[in-house]
């Protein structure tokens, strides 16, 4: 089992976490993946990488250092991402009862080991 | 001490690690036991910094103890645990309406509502703000507060709704703790709001700019995703947080504080900054 399996495997035991993928910051591509049926991946990948890397540059313009950490909350979930600092993000989707509070508790973990 | 004090003290002082003691600190509270209580919620609060109970449990002693602050702090954080916690939502509200903010008191006990459509309690809760609101603003007399559900015993007495004079040239001059808020339109564009940099200079304009298109970007991930409408999106940088809501379909606002704060007190903030962007563009408009 590859190191990002390994990260996948413990952000998905998170209660009501849907499923989680390692991808590249740069270009989205899907690195690794452990997602129920219905969640597209790829999808994910390219929103969420490209929403995470608007939100680095935001913090860059701020004169803040990058985010360890977002959320992006609507009425039926989250997204949640962690960029590591290979160029990598570990990305989450979790439904409205996930305890998020666990699941960023391991994903900022997770994000720290696959460094 | 009561028998059911003493039994759970017993369970306690045998399981050391178990969850008797939300049982014992909430009956120390209800007998008045204040500190006896908080020694008792702190004890397990360490043992289970996670549990959001616990964190209820700690904010409706504080609140008992006249600690409002720390209250609020430590319904935030039970509220960042699970957002969907009844408890804490009321409390929120019962502290918002204390400091005369009815708005967000009445935008809590919704979320509470929705979270617990059976709870006649917060019906009745939500039915008494608004009338209480309503009478605040045709008096400028005391008016009592209404009960807060999660904490009943101290009688406390609402101040009357401050009088909201909207500035035209920015939406958060009377806002308690307006700084560091920016609001952005759909084209990279600050319309109001300022955001300096730890350095002191200003770049509220640099951050508008970076946040063109957020919203739809948002959007699109989220519906892609089945997860509808997006609603916020916080940031956690090691030096800063920031809470990003819309408080119209064309606007971003962004609210920065230092990390120190709680990201749920941050996503607070950013609410009735919302709301306040949201009546000045109707104004400016």
């Amino acid at each position: 089992m590859t190191d990002a399996q390994v990260v996948l495997d413990r952000v998905t035991r998170v209660p009501g976490v849907r499923g989680a993928l390692v991808a590249s910051a740069g270009d989205g591509l899907v690195v690794a993946e452990q997602l129920m049926d219905g969640v597209d991946g790829r999808a994910a990948a390219a929103l969420a990488g490209s929403l995470v890397g608007r939100l680095v540059r935001t913090a860059d313009g701020a004169g803040r250092q990058p985010p360890a950490f977002v959320q992006l909350r609507a009425e039926r979930g989250s997204i949640l991402a962690a960029p590591c600092p290979n160029d990598l993000v570990l990305i989450a989707v979790v439904g409205p009862d996930a305890n998020i509070g666990l699941a960023r508790l391991e994903m900022l973990d997770a994000a720290s080991r696959l460094a | 001490m009561s028998d059911d004090i003493r039994a759970l003290t017993t369970r306690l002082a045998e399981e050391p690690t178990s969850l008797a003691f939300l049982e014992l600190a909430e009956a120390l509270r209800r007998r008045g036991q204040l500190e006896a209580a908080s020694k008792v919620a702190r004890g397990g609060l360490g043992r289970y910094p996670g549990l959001a109970d616990a964190h209820d449990l700690m904010a409706r002693i504080l609140s008992d103890q006249g600690d409002l602050a720390g209250a609020f702090d430590a319904w935030a954080d039970a509220l960042r645990l699970d957002p969907m916690r009844t408890g804490a939502l009321k409390g929120i509200a019962f502290l918002y309406f204390r400091a005369g903010d009815a708005v967000a008191a009445i935008d809590h006990l919704q979320r509470a509502a929705e979270a617990d459509p059976d709870d006649e309690s917060i019906a009745q809760a939500l039915a008494r703000v608004r009338r209480e609101s309503r009478a605040m603003a045709h008096r400028t007399t005391p008016a009592p507060a209404p009960a807060p559900a999660p904490a009943a015993e101290p009688v406390v007495v609402a101040q009357p709704a401050p009088v909201t004079v909207v500035e035209p040239a920015s939406p958060f001059t009377e806002l308690d703790g307006g700084h560091s808020l920016v609001l952005v339109d759909a084209n990279g564009l600050r319309l109001a709001g300022s955001l300096p940099a730890p350095d002191g200079g200003e770049t509220g304009d640099r951050v508008a700019a970076q946040l063109a298109g957020v919203s739809r970007e948002a959007t699109r991930a989220t519906r892609l995703l089945g997860l509808g409408t997006w609603q916020t999106i916080t940031v956690e940088s090691p030096d800063a947080h920031f809470v990003l809501v819309r408080p119209t379909g064309e606007t971003v606002l962004l609210a920065a504080r230092e990390p120190s704060l709680p990201m749920a007190r941050i996503a607070l903030v950013a609410e009735r900054a919302a709301r306040a962007a949201k009546i000045w563009l109707e104004r400016v408009q």
